[in-house]
């Protein structure tokens, strides 16, 4: 008998620098297609890094009508269109469930930062007089996303945003799976948006040296694992799940892609942005997650890094991977998909656990792209996935994400044998 | 329909998503146009910014329907 009642996943949905749909990003991962390009929503000319993984062609007008779309920050509105393909993909509609035990736990890195830095702009320019948009404050929080997939859905079950930065979207999953175990719900929508890329966001996270600023060749810049790796690529996008229990899934005859075995949570407690040098927290966090799945690292064949390819951050997780799946390291794919989609802050985590599920389904693992020159740091017997996917069969699937703060969180999934 | 009127109608249409045909002088925001509290102040922000006034908040509660901000603007406006 399981340890918990078991939960699964029914539904996704996803916008990324490199497709506005699930399909569309996975063929854009398989195909190791960067998501990368100048920006071209705002003058860069004075920043020390151009370009980062935007989401294009994002219309929130197919979603939304006029008068809503201009209440809701961009990040709110991917979230929207993301729910959207989840609930139809999931086959859930208003008569097949209960709208008081469906819940939405959704996040963000950040939250509106477009909207925020367009009103302080606003106040600074008009002789400061505080003339604030009554939508200000609801567009830039970070649960207001929750929020709005509550409203378009009726869904009155447990219903927040849990922030842990770049980790965010696995805590969020990490707390959906808990609430699902104790039959809080039947199924909550999980997941996050992050759609900031502005002067501020720029700004602030090239000042602390954490992009790279390989501006003479924007689509080779996220390089996870390349001696040359000089920091991240800044993302946008939305990803989410329906995370549904079993028992109500098979009842509905829902159509199941994977199984979420287990979750876990840690935190460094080292240092506000920097990793702990020997991935502790990260190590910490894989060992209660497979514990939790009641699962042995053996049973891994895949490992989604949070690999951002800054300088620290990729060695210190590696060597936690090392120290957790000791000798069985070698048997597993390791990649990170940030090669492609940059780093989605908030959303990462939920984008992420799409690109572990497809990789079970379709026996495919996507590839870490822009491999270039090996690094010594690196044992040669790990198989970063570099440059091509690869095909093989994945029993299950680990994701780690990590985020500002010391924060870990980590989810596993595994095929679903019913 | 004078000019400050044709004004008010149009950010109207444009920060409630309405028709034109139904943005009448009778037209209350709130029963008529959809607008909730948020929207109405949003919108004497707005009568604010395209007439380059200021509109104090216990003026601002008496403007309820269309009619009521033109008289206001064209009694006001600069």
């Amino acid at each position: 008998m399981p340890k918990y009642d078991r939960i699964v996943i029914t539904g996704m949905g996803a916008l990324t620098s490199i497709g506005n749909n699930v399909n569309e990003y996975w063929q854009g991962l398989i195909n190791g297609v960067s998501g990368a390009d100048y920006i071209n929503t705002f003058d860069t000319s004075k920043f020390k890094t151009q370009f980062a993984c935007q989401v294009k062609n994002f219309d929130p007008l197919n979603y939304i009508d006029k008068k809503e779309a201009r209440k809701l920050d961009p990040y709110a509105q991917l979230a929207i269109a993301a729910a959207d393909e989840a609930m139809a993909d999931a086959g859930l509609e208003t008569e097949n469930y209960d709208p008081d035990r469906g819940g939405v736990i959704f996040s963000s890195g950040i939250g509106g930062f477009l909207s925020f830095q367009e009103e302080c702009i606003n106040y600074g320019t008009n002789s400061r007089t505080p003339r604030f948009s009554p939508f200000f404050i609801p567009k830039i929080i970070c649960d207001i996303g929750a929020g709005h997939i509550s409203i378009r859905y009726n869904l009155r079950g447990p219903n927040f945003a849990v922030v842990s930065a770049c980790a965010s979207s696995n805590n969020a999953m990490v707390e959906g799976l808990y609430h699902l175990r104790l039959n809080k719900a039947d199924f909550i929508l999980c997941g996050g948006s992050e759609m900031g890329v502005c002067e501020a966001a720029l700004g602030g996270f090239s000042s602390m040296k954490a992009l790279s600023e390989r501006n003479d060749d924007p689509k080779t810049a996220s390089r996870p694992y390349d001696r040359d790796r000089n920091g991240f690529v800044m993302g946008e996008g939305a990803g989410i799940l329906v995370l549904e229990r079993l028992d109500h899934a098979l009842k509905r005859g829902a159509r199941i892609y994977a199984e979420l075995a287990g979750g876990g949570a840690s935190a460094d407690a080292y240092h506000i942005t920097a990793p702990h040098p020997e991935g502790l927290g990260a190590k910490k966090v894989m060992i209660s997650t497979l514990d939790d799945a009641d699962m042995s690292p053996s049973e891994i064949d895949y490992v989604n890094t949070h690999g951002t390819s800054t300088p620290l951050g990729d060695l210190a997780e590696v060597k936690a991977i090392q120290n957790v799946f000791g000798e069985h390291i070698k048997n597993i794919n390791i990649s990170s998909t940030k090669s492609m989609t940059g780093h989605c802050l908030g959303a990462a985590g939920a984008l992420e656990a799409i690109a572990c599920i497809k990789s079970i389904n379709e026996s495919i693992v996507p590839p870490t792209i822009n491999h270039f020159t090996d690094d010594p740091e690196f044992d040669t017997d790990i198989n970063f996935t570099f440059n091509k996917p690869q095909a093989r069969k994945i029993r299950a699937a680990l994701s780690n994400n990590f985020g500002f703060g010391g924060h870990n969180a980590c989810v596993v999934f595994k095929e679903y044998i019913p | 329909m004078s000019d400050i009127a044709t004004r008010v109608k149009k950010i109207i249409v444009d920060k409630l998503g309405v028709e034109e045909a139904e943005v009448t002088n009778e037209a209350s925001f709130t029963n008529d146009l959809g607008a909730d509290s948020l929207d109405t102040v949003e919108l004497i922000m707005e009568f604010e910014k395209e007439f380059n006034i200021s509109i104090p908040d216990e003026q601002a509660e008496t403007i309820t329907t269309v009619g009521q901000a033109v008289t206001y603007l064209e009694e006001h406006a600069k």
